[in-house]
């Protein structure tokens, strides 16, 4: 049995089509069965709500007297992008303040504009013929501007990778905070009610197919930025009249030591057309499944600690290795069924009418790593390889004479097999040499917790381990802990201008 | 009720709370407490009846002492239930109700600000400077 578009969309009108929430149906298709089901519901209304930062609004605030062509253009001291003719603009949900740093961006612009604060607007320009004027500064609301017209190049994820810390150290990350030796574990998604998860092969879900987005009635416009559906992980481009929103699904934030981003509700209503549809709109929270990763190693290729999925995740705790972690949720479940439940009702109230997508989105697309033509810097091309070291079982005074004569502050210490044991410092020496006590020998005062970096090691992330353990060098080791060189200050002044430093 | 103590550390000072039990026969809770070389600051828990000869006999050893009333308090105009507070309270304050909205257990809350570092949405916040 199918059921066509039209027939949904006259009962739609008519006021009796069913309309479920997407945490509904497996209940439904488990008690009814799969025909049943499909006889019986007409539309399945999705919904999430969360940090969707890939997103923003473009404006257009209507021509000045004296006209301007804006060229640089700020909304409450939050740039936006004047790369558009005249008077338009796009303003992204993650741009930050130049006066408030991360406690005011994009996101809060967007959100002050829909709870009808005044915004003030600042431009400059060069001047032209036809555009003669130069800057202009006024004070703005949402009904002032011709459009407003959110646009969100990445929005909806499918799914999110949930987080963990393995380090010794507090992480902020855009997955939260994480609290150190794994002793928690955040997560984004809305799971069961996720529009992507209830329709993976985007065969309902495409360009033109009317959404909730921020309160407003708005449309998919196709594939998103990143969109990755053959590995689980399709995103949408989206948008809507910003006029129509409601603060009560737009709500700027700052994730603490990562920045500015904006937490949005999106929903979208699928018609059940088909077996398939019914079969796709029963996923449960168990069956999506993501992986755990390890945000305490700064690479694209994190460690995958365990696969987990959304049941589990909202249970509250995982068990890792017999011990039970606690996890945080980041996107808001109660504001996603929120979601759900209101585009519902528009859809019982015929506010709403079902659309085929006009342009499918493939399902196959698989997002591809950065193509890099020039490999970032590395340790190995800045770091010196003269290497003085001092043994292990050597005076004080060896050491000292060794600080001397070179042109270093850092001793790496190593033992009899020419291995790393410990580091000591000018400050170290100055130390023992000041107050003479029981310790004659190196290893008596060196520190034994090296923090070291290796040649292939990216300097950035080089440079993050030297600021937060606040030294000013480091030896390169091999992977037998052999000294090959070190890294200090000095040698990332190598670099450009010193741009790798802070 | 929860105090707030202050006190610097003098050489050769007894550990002040300590004396404080020991003088007063008062159990003392500590629930946190940060202390370096030069001065400290614990927050203590104790019997509500106890509350004035623990904070006379804190005062008398030097020590500024400040009644709490309150524990984290939740905006909820700014909350937006997601739930990012729950897993780093070490004293789980934090909770869903059945529909999925943020509940506060509030008494248990020990001010070590942590959540508040972590709400997204500034929804978290406290009365008493601390
Ligand atoms: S301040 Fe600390 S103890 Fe109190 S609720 Fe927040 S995290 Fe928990
Ligand atoms: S982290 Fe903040 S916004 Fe999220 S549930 Fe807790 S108090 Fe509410």
């Amino acid at each position: 049995m199918k059921k066509s578009i039209d027939l949904i969309n006259e009962r739609v009108r008519d006021g009796n089509a069913r309309v479920v929430t997407a945490d509904a149906m497996p209940g439904i298709v488990a008690e009814l069965g799969e025909d049943e089901a499909l006889r019986e519901v007409d539309v399945v209304t999705t919904g999430t709500f969360g940090a969707m930062c890939s997103s923003g609004a473009f404006f257009n605030f209507g021509h000045a007297e004296p006209p301007i062509r804006m060229e640089r253009i700020w909304l409450n001291d939050v740039e936006a992008y004047g790369g558009l003719a005249a008077v338009d603009t796009y303003i992204g949900a993650t741009q930050q303040s130049t006066t408030r740093e991360d406690q005011y961006g994009g996101a809060h612009v967007i959100e002050d504009f829909i709870a009808g604060k005044s915004v003030e607007l600042r431009a400059m320009s060069r001047g032209t013929d036809c555009y003669p004027r130069r800057t202009i500064t006024t004070d703005l609301l949402l009904e002032h501007l011709n459009q407003a017209i959110m646009c969100n190049p990445r929005n909806a994820y499918q799914r999110y990778n949930a987080a963990i810390n393995t380090t010794d150290r507090v992480l902020h990350t855009y997955m939260g905070m994480l609290l150190p030796n794994s002793g928690n574990i955040t997560f984004s998604g809305a799971g069961v009610l996720n529009p992507l998860s209830n329709d993976p092969k985007l065969r309902m879900i495409g360009s033109g197919v009317p959404i909730f987005i921020g309160g407003a009635q708005g449309m998919v416009v196709g594939e998103g930025t990143q969109n990755s559906p053959a590995g689980g992980f399709g995103t949408l481009m989206v948008t809507g009249n910003m006029k129509e929103m409601s603060p009560d699904f737009v709500r700027a934030a700052t994730m603490q030591g990562y920045g500015v981003t904006l937490y949005l509700g999106v929903g979208i209503p699928i018609p059940v057309i088909d077996l398939d549809v019914v079969r796709s709109t029963a996923v449960r929270d168990e069956d999506i499944a993501v992986d755990l990763l390890d945000y305490g190693i700064p690479s694209r290729n994190r460690p995958v600690i365990r696969k987990v999925n959304y049941a589990e995740l909202r249970s509250g705790a995982v068990e890792i290795n017999g011990e039970e972690i606690r996890t945080s949720s980041l996107s808001s479940y109660r504001k996603a069924k929120g979601v759900a439940e209101l585009l519902k009702s528009w859809v019982e109230q015929g506010k709403m009418a079902l659309v085929l997508p006009t342009r499918p989105i493939s399902p196959e697309t698989r997002v591809k790593p950065m193509h890099e033509s020039v490999l970032g810097p590395r340790v190995l091309d800045i770091m010196d390889k003269r290497v003085v070291s001092v043994g292990e079982t050597e005076e004080i005074r060896a050491a000292a004479q060794k600080l001397l004569k070179g042109e270093t502050n850092h001793l790496p210490v190593i033992n009899s097999n020419g291995l790393l044991v410990g580091i000591v410092t000018t400050y170290d020496i100055s130390k023992a040499v000041a107050n003479p006590g029981k310790a004659t020998l190196v290893r008596d005062i060196m520190k034994k917790k090296v923090v070291t970096t290796t040649q292939d090691e990216p300097v950035d992330i080089a440079v993050q381990k030297l600021e937060r353990h606040n030294i000013s060098a480091m030896p390169v080791v091999d992977q037998d802990m052999h000294v090959v060189a070190m890294l200090t200050a000095i040698n990332l002044g190598k670099l450009i201008g010193g741009r790798w430093l802070k | 009720m929860k105090l707030l103590v202050n006190f610097s550390k003098k050489a050769g000072q007894k550990p002040i709370i300590a004396q404080v039990v020991k003088d007063t026969g008062v159990l003392i809770n500590v629930e946190r407490a940060i202390i370096d070389s030069s001065e400290g600051e614990a927050l203590i828990d104790i019997p509500d009846e106890s509350c004035k000869i623990i904070k006379e006999k804190l005062a008398s050893l030097g020590a500024t002492v400040r009644v709490l009333e309150h524990g984290i308090i939740l905006d909820e105009t700014e909350c937006v239930d997601c739930g990012a507070c729950v897993s780093v309270c070490p004293h789980e304050v934090f909770y869903f109700d059945d529909q999925w909205a943020i509940r506060v257990r509030e008494g248990r809350c020990v001010l070590c600000g942590r959540c508040m570092d972590a709400c997204p949405h500034h929804a978290l916040y406290h009365k008493d400077e601390f």
